[in-house]
């Protein structure tokens, strides 16, 4: 994998572009245009396997004084069931916490490989991996909706009490907010903000490159370049954080909305 | 006879205007949420969720305009 980082070369391709997501696969080696088995595919595959042995090892044996990892596993556990499922969702949240958990603790350690050194993309910046994460979500939220109000959840999720006058104009708002923006809001915005953190950190180290190559009397300013991805991988740290708890959140606020008794 | 030329994209100007919205807009979100707090500090931890579902809203936009500008990059030549 390390052999596919950028080489140190001096015709840097400065303005980093789309082309730069699509890394060359791994097997076969250094092919482009194969998308087969790609370090995206490996960190996809990795983040399931962390997760998976993360949470089975640390609650195999549960103590009633618990281990680090143990005390790890139930605070992020506990966090997300008391700070997002029980707050957002109320009592009947606690059934959703597994789901929720599960979501967050994912998204971010998908989201983390963006500033893990020698992995630094995530896969969440190919469209792909939070477009299923938001279509989970949506199926979800209608599904609990139809299962706690029956066929009348569509009256209930596209009919605001409102005068019946204003209702031809407020009917398809709704259904386009719910039914439309909700899932493609949710995948675009975990999606923009991982590509933007990653094009972000392209621009500044391969201007460094790029201000070297071109012009000796650059090169000091190559170093504050530089200077600014290291600060700017903190700001990124803060963004992928935030994204994972904000998914889960507006995921949690969904479902709350389809449990809702009537208005 | 051109008096002024503006090479490359224009997708940067662009941006730069569809991210005032957002950014005005993300800035009322924690206006609005340091002064509710500094009123009341002890509603600080039940609005803190619609904090994040207000800003994720908002910030959305300012994402989208990322996201078009690559995908229509192509097609305005």
């Amino acid at each position: 994998m390390t052999g596919q980082s950028i080489v140190l070369a001096a015709d840097v391709p400065f303005p980093p572009s789309v082309e730069d997501f699509y890394l060359p696969s791994i097997l076969p080696w250094g092919e482009h245009g194969s998308y087969w088995f790609t370090k995206i595919m490996v960190l996809a595959w990795l983040s399931v396997a962390i997760l998976i042995v993360f949470f089975l090892v640390s609650y195999r044996k549960p103590q009633l004084v618990p281990t680090k990892k143990q005390w790890l596993a139930e605070s992020v556990y506990g966090f997300v069931r008391n700070n997002i499922a029980v707050d957002m969702i109320g009592k009947e949240g606690v059934r959703f916490a597994p789901y929720l958990t599960t979501l967050f603790s994912f998204i971010l350690i998908m989201n983390m490989w963006a500033i893990v050194p020698l992995a630094q993309i995530s896969p969440n910046s190919h469209i792909a991996f939070p477009i299923i994460l938001a279509v989970i979500s949506y199926v979800m939220f209608i599904y609990v909706g139809f299962q706690k109000h029956g066929p009348s959840y569509l009256k209930h999720a596209l009919v605001p009490p409102a005068p019946w006058f204003i209702l031809p104009i407020l009917v398809p708002i709704e259904f386009f907010s719910n039914f439309i923006v909700r899932p493609f809001s949710l995948a675009v915005r975990l999606f923009a903000n991982m590509f933007a953190g990653h094009m972000l950190l392209l621009v500044f180290t391969l201007g460094g490159f790029a201000m070297v190559s071109a012009n000796g009397l650059l090169a000091p300013v190559s170093v504050l370049s530089w200077a600014m991805v290291v600060a700017l991988t903190f700001l990124d740290f803060a963004v992928i954080v935030l994204q994972a708890y904000v998914f889960t959140v507006l995921t949690a606020s969904y479902i709350q909305g389809s449990l809702a008794e009537g208005h | 006879m051109y008096l002024a030329e503006v090479v490359g994209s224009t997708a940067a100007i662009g941006y730069g205007l569809a991210a005032i919205g957002p950014g005005v807009g993300v800035g009322l979100v924690f206006s609005a949420y340091i002064q509710s707090t500094a009123r009341q500090p002890e509603s600080a931890r039940i609005t803190q969720p619609f904090v994040w579902i207000g800003f994720a809203v908002i910030e959305v936009l300012a994402l989208l305009g990322i996201a078009f500008g690559f995908i229509w990059a192509g097609a305005a030549a």
